[in-house]
């Protein structure tokens, strides 16, 4: 690319430089990306597909060049979607994407065969390269001394020693970089022109590969690598057996691996829900006193519902899961960058191939008892997109931190102080019945879909074991920084629309009489009568409730919801938790009049649910009611955030919504099935 | 020989990979090809997968895998 010898200066004038950074998996890619662009990126997806594309701005010698990431591969012969969108970016098939002016290439020095391979294959694409050797203080550690001056002669491309972590060697890269960029010669590659490093045709009987033509290919660019590495690298004395391979022994031993393994899921799931309550009880508290402050500062009227009803309300109960996403997000980021998420699906695979789904699943799923938006994003580990698809499909199963309020309710309203047998608890019983309700049916789920639906080949599983490695705490951060800037987008718009859509359907049409209640209470009553004001309000919002949309939905449900038990205000509260699940709890408080402030442990609204009547008098709650909505709960997908995301994650409304029709489907059998045989067999 | 019979802590030589698939090609490519030496570390605690050394790194692969790679001692 022919770019003018101006000097700096007036960058926006000319054609942007663009330099795509390449390499192995955990080559040290990240790190070096986040080195060079600081927080100046974003990210985006590639159109039409599901990987996400990370792009930044680095500011060099007064330029801005455009610094793309790309995904971490092995090769680019395109046999995975992330090889063809590298191949695609290379040649500058990506719409908006300007053909890349040079490539990083990130080869990691105590790994060298492996990930020259890859470079090699990047410069069969004729762009000029730049061989950032990272990870050179491990290398040394291993005694590996590496000739970078003779590697860069045999490769002829630049080889710069880096130590990303330590930020040391960045400015030798960058002037290399941006030589290389304007360079026009085009790179050698002797290894597919030189015969020497080619095998006769009658010598490819090696594989029975059909294709014999990439075979040969794959041999000339490792006998070309091989005798790179033995000229440029030496291995002085003999290590002793190293360190991570010590770690090894223990993290993957047989016994103690799997307890090991136990041991850091409990902790990790105990911290984000014991270290996460904390934050969340604050912004709880704030976004309470946000919209108490709204409420008393702005005029009366829509306006201030809207805002405070809706809005803050809305978009505030979602944001307050903000703490235990980032936390979540914290581990996994430690988890993956040390080299353990690799263990753990090599410790597992076997057993979660029983159920069709891939070691990498695992991880995924027990994000998901948290939160299955974490959960579903982080399938991204899984390369095969049908393996991926199972995963994401099962994920919401696993019952997640905002059931918790509902089965909590529930329980604490009929089957509060009983136990079994004198000394175990009934509640506890039932709440861990119902986790495992879930997990047995994600588990029957992923068996049938991987059979029917999302069959496929046993997925094949060659993965790398990546070296244990500390990690970059300036990676880890960023890492949780980018993935709350998705949270929080997310949070400004989706929710924002469905939270104001919800409102509206509960706040219209607007019930007559409550004007004339609300005139009367205008008039200056004294403070004596501020229960019979609290009254008439209660009243008011419940005729409100009654005669709004949602009310009216309610009603057109019953028939619908009844052989489950359910009356028409158990609907308008079923109808609103589809938005979120624990919003069930504040629309129960507001249909049985006793105020929004009820949180699942508040008096009033447990006797008010014990107390509901039907029109015949007879109780519209019985144990039996209880343990029907909350199996409805564990399965159905009542949860619009987690729409949005797998809507983005899988790129498809089809598998959207047959995902959201599936699950509202079972919980309903399921549903039925309690309620039904519970009545058959006496209960209730 | 194929990879899946080689016993824990035993050095061997690639001599073939049995297979045109898409996973024949990715285990070539990660730099399984005939005559490199690769060595069994151990196998995962349900008997599967099974962990390799191959030029310098880890590799996990399942048995299926390793049972298309045929080996000499
Ligand atoms: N010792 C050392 N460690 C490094 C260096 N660069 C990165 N690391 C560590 O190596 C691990 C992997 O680095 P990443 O930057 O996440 O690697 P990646 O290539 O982006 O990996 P993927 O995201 O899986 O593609 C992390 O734990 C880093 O902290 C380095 O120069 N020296």
């Amino acid at each position: 690319m022919k770019t003018e010898k101006q000097i700096t200066k007036t960058p926006t004038s000319k054609k942007e430089i663009t330099i795509a950074i390449a390499g192995n998996p955990n080559a040290g890619k990240t790190t070096l990306f986040n080195v060079l662009t600081g927080l100046r990126q974003k990210i985006a997806n590639y159109p039409g597909v599901t990987v996400e594309r990370k792009e930044g701005i680095w500011k060099l010698e007064g330029e801005s060049l455009q610094l793309i990431d790309l995904p971490g591969l092995y090769s680019l012969d395109v046999t995975s979607l992330d090889e063809q969108i590298a191949c695609d970016v290379l040649t500058g098939k990506v719409p908006n994407l300007p053909q890349p002016d040079a490539v990083i290439a990130v080869v990691d020095a105590t790994n060298l065969e492996r990930n020259l391979y890859l470079v090699t294959q990047i410069l069969e694409f004729r762009i000029p390269v730049v061989v950032a050797l990272t990870m050179m203080d491990s290398a040394e550690k291993q005694s590996l001394q590496i000739d970078a001056k003779k590697m860069s002669e045999l490769l002829q491309v630049p080889v710069i020693p880096v130590i990303a972590s330590q930020k040391q060697g960045i400015q030798e890269l960058s002037s290399a970089v941006m030589k290389a960029a304007k360079t026009e010669t085009l790179p050698h590659i002797p290894w597919l022109a030189d015969s020497e490093y080619i095998l006769e045709d009658d010598e490819i009987h090696l594989s029975l590969s059909d294709d014999a033509a990439a075979n040969k290919k794959i041999f000339a660019r490792y006998n070309f690598i091989s005798e790179v590495y033995q000229e440029s690298v030496k291995q002085l004395n003999t290590v002793e057996r190293n360190v991570s391979e010590k770690i090894d022994g223990f993290l993957t031993h047989k016994f103690f691996g799997l307890i090991i393994l136990v041991g850091i899921l409990l902790l990790v799931f105990q911290t984000i829900f014991s270290w996460a309550s904390l934050p969340m009880d604050l912004l709880e508290n704030a976004f309470g006193a946000l919209g108490d402050f709204v409420r008393t500062t702005l005029p009366e009227g829509m306006l201030n519902d809207l805002i405070v009803d809706g809005i803050i309300a809305g978009v505030g109960g979602v944001l307050v899961f903000l703490p235990q996403i980032l936390l979540l997000f914290l581990f996994l980021s430690i988890l993956e960058d040390t080299g353990y998420m690799a263990r753990a699906a090599f410790l597992l695979d076997k057993l979660m191939s029983r159920f069709g789904l891939h070691g990498k699943a695992f991880l995924p799923l027990l994000s998901s008892f948290a939160c299955a938006i974490p959960g579903i994003m982080a399938t991204r580990t899984i390369e095969n997109p049908k393996d991926r698809l199972a995963t994401i499909m099962i994920a919401p199963f696993m019952s997640c931190s905002a059931r918790l309020p509902v089965y909590s309710l529930m329980i604490a309203t009929f089957f509060a102080g009983q136990s079994f047998f004198g000394f175990i608890s009934v509640g506890a019983v039932l709440m861990l019945a119902m986790y495992a309700f879930g997990v047995l049916t994600a588990i029957i789920a992923a068996f049938i879909m991987k059979r029917t639906i999302l069959k496929s080949p046993p997925p094949p599983f060659v993965m790398e074991l990546p070296p244990y490695r500390l990690p970059n705490l300036r990676t880890v951060f960023q890492n949780m920084l980018t993935r709350a800037g998705l949270f929080l987008k997310r949070a400004g718009t989706v929710i924002l629309a469905i939270s104001i859509i919800l409102w509206a359907i509960t706040y219209f049409p607007r019930t007559a009489n409550t004007e004339v209640l609300m005139a009367n209470d205008a008039n200056g009553n004294p403070p004596s009568v501020e229960e019979i004001q609290k009254a008439n309000e209660d009243f008011r919002q419940s005729e409100q409730i009654k005669n709004s949309y949602a009310g009216r939905i309610g009603h057109v449900i019953e028939p619908v919801i009844q052989p489950l038990g359910f009356d028409w205000k158990i609907g308008v509260a079923l109808i609103a938790s589809f938005a979120a699940r624990e919003v069930l709890v504040s629309t129960l408080s507001i249909i049985y009049n006793v105020g929004k402030d009820e949180n699942e442990e508040s008096e009033t609204l447990i006797s008010a649910i014990k107390d509901a009547k039907k029109e015949d008098g007879t109780p519209v709650w019985t144990p039996l009611t209880a343990l029907t909505l909350m199996v409805f709960f564990v399965l159905a997908m009542q949860c619009m955030s987690t729409v949005a995301v797998v809507r983005r994650e899988t790129n498809s409304w089809a598998w959207t919504l047959f995902m959201v029709g599936y699950m509202t489907i079972l919980a309903y059998i399921a549903a039925f099935l309690t309620y039904q045989g519970g009545k058959f067999l006496g209960f209730g | 020989m194929n990879l899946a019979k080689l016993s824990i802590g035993k050095e061997a030589k690639v001599i073939k990979i049995n297979g045109n698939s898409a996973i024949t090609r990715r285990l070539m490519e990660m730099g399984v090809i005939p005559g490199v030496s690769i060595k069994v570390i151990k196998t995962a605690p349900f008997g599967d997968p099974i962990e390799v050394r191959v030029r310098g790194y880890s590799l996990a692969m399942r048995r299926n895998e390793a049972e298309t790679i045929e080996v000499s001692e």
